[in-house]
């Protein structure tokens, strides 16, 4: 994190269990206005979950979760969205039959943008959404359904951005033109959380990267530094690799 | 640009069916038919107003129907009030209903229209009870001698007609009517977007059954004599869900094709060929899930025609 700058998100030993099984084990992590944070790790280690009860799509089971200092723990999604949170979804949720324009201008008559945003041309033009404004969210691709997921989230606003595997599906094209539509993002002091699987992506776009394994932080810094990690290598490749 | 369509839809839909309905009375002497559509014509609409825009399917969308009934003819015998003030019993009676039943909008699809099916079959049976008789007059019935004034109620229910219509002309042109539609679609979107899902849910579930507790009332007033099977009847759920489809819902002028062609077919059939009426009308049904389960009018919109 920036020494320089307060965290916007603090996030406290955040507990999440299902049933028996704990998806969020005493995770601490923060990040601050104009950073990039990688969430890295394998299947089920709690990556998306911790997007989820950030969010408020779920509710934490302990710890504490701090929007610019306030717990925000417990706060409708809804709400949320109006502080300055926003998120995309693994597998892209658009209104499906709602054309491309409508599904922009929905959030933006809901999402409360601090900047007033009245119209959605700029979100379209920005995305490359323009061509297919006025077609059914139902008659995108997914690459095209998946920038309109971020062209909903970026329509409220977001000070904080939570990207959830953005960049899976998308051809190598694709995937440079959104790292390079993140990073700019982030220079607006937006911070953003990305989850990914695309080490190469997340490479490209974060400044650091948190590694989880079963709930846990195992690891924080630099990408390049998590790689001779026996702990990192062992949950990636298996403790054979490891040794 | 909203507000254009919204003036559209008003020009061109609802001014000239309210038109319709308010001359036909005049040149067409069968006017408990003419009644029976308005009703049905206002039915349909309050289950476009929950199913089309949000995607609960109502059931038991009578219960609103007959709190209604009772509410008007409960004020009138036992509070003595005169009609105009008792329809306002009939919405409240409705809207009270859909308080106490909001729960059940934290169930979703077959749930939701079993359960809302379930309550409405229980307000009936509370309804019905002889140990309410003072009150409800239980299975007796009711007989409201003294308010029997059909002229004037027609004339109420083209006017509910014509506001629940106006309503879902402001569904369709404004950001709240998209806004439903973003939680039909996905309720987790939509809450990213920005809405409180749950309060905008609200509002939809007491506009539906306020259209229908405001219908239950007037149609209380005009027929004036009824038992609590005529105003918790099963068909009119079905009749206005099934017209509602049959049009398309989500559309302002969907619902009523719906009924002018099921509900037409229905009185030709009922009158020219009565012993065949349950297997055409059968027919139909099966046709339109089969082949329009979006409805008459995804014919024109599936050639990109943007249907009012």
């Amino acid at each position: 994190m920036s020494p320089e700058k307060a965290p916007l998100l603090t996030v406290n030993n955040l507990v999440k269990r299902f049933g028996g099984f704990r998806a969020l084990d005493g995770l601490t992590l923060s990040i601050a206005p104009g950073e990039v944070l990688g969430l890295v790790g394998p299947n089920g280690s709690g990556k998306t979950t911790c997007i989820n009860v950030i969010s408020g799509l779920y509710p934490a089971d302990g710890g504490e979760v701090l929007f610019e200092g306030k717990d925000i723990s417990g706060t409708k999604s809804h709400h949320l969205v109006h502080l300055g949170i926003n998120r995309t979804f693994q597998v892209p949720k658009p209104f499906l039959a709602l054309t491309t324009r409508e599904n922009i201008e929905v959030a933006i008559a809901y999402g409360n943008h601090p900047q007033g945003l009245t119209d959605a041309q700029p979100l379209l033009d920005s995305l490359n959404l323009t061509k297919i404004a006025d077609r059914r969210a139902a008659e995108l691709n997914s690459a095209q359904q998946k920038m309109l997921d971020l062209a909903r989230a970026l329509a409220t606003g977001p000070r904080l951005l939570l990207v959830d595997e953005l960049a899976a599906g998308l051809n190598p094209g694709e995937l440079e033109w959104v790292g390079g539509k993140l990073k700019e993002l982030a220079r607006t002091n937006m911070a953003i959380i990305v989850v990914e699987h695309l080490m190469g992506f997340i490479e490209q776009v974060t400044d650091r990267v948190i590694v989880l394994n079963a709930g846990k932080e195992i690891f924080e810094g630099k990408l390049t530094e998590a790689v001779r990690v026996p702990q990192v290598i062992e949950v990636f490749l298996g403790g054979a690799h490891a040794a | 640009m909203l507000s254009r369509r919204l003036l559209r839809d008003a020009a061109f839909i609802v001014v000239p069916v309210i038109a319709v309905m308010a001359i036909l009375p005049s040149v067409y002497s069968n006017h408990l038919l003419l009644f029976n559509f308005v009703v049905f014509l206002t039915l349909a609409q309050g289950v476009n107003i929950l199913y089309g825009f949000t995607g609960y399917l109502p059931f038991g969308y009578v219960g609103f129907f007959g709190a209604g009934a009772y509410g008007f003819s409960i004020a009138v015998l036992h509070l003595k009030a005169p009609p105009l003030a008792a329809l306002i019993a009939a919405g409240a009676a409705a809207g009270a209903l859909g308080l106490l039943l909001a729960p059940l909008l934290r169930l979703s699809g077959a749930y939701f229209s079993i359960a809302n099916l379930a309550a409405s079959l229980a307000v009936l049976q509370i309804i019905s009870n002889p140990n309410l008789e003072d009150i409800t007059r239980g299975p007796y019935g009711i007989s409201l001698s003294g308010v029997f004034n059909p002229t004037l109620a027609y004339a109420m229910a083209l006017a509910i007609l014509a506001a629940t219509l106006l309503f879902v002309a402001y569904l369709r042109s404004s950001n709240f009517g998209l806004a439903l539609q973003a939680i039909r679609e996905n309720l987790f979107s939509a809450s990213m977007a920005g809405i409180d899902v749950v309060r905008a849910r609200m509002i939809a579930w007491l506009a539906c059954a306020l259209v229908a507790g405001f219908t239950g009332g007037v149609f209380a007033w005009y027929v004036s004599v009824f038992f609590p099977e005529t105003v918790f009847g099963a068909e009119f759920s079905i009749f206005a869900i099934v017209f509602a489809l049959f049009g398309g819902t989500s559309t302002l002028l969907g619902p009523i094709v719906g009924v002018v062609i099921l509900y037409g077919v229905y009185n030709l059939i009922g009158v020219s060929a009565p012993q065949y009426f349950q297997l055409i009308y059968g027919f139909l049904i099966m046709a339109l899930v089969l082949f329009l389960p979006n409805g008459l009018t995804s014919l024109l919109q599936r050639r990109g025609i943007d249907v009012p």
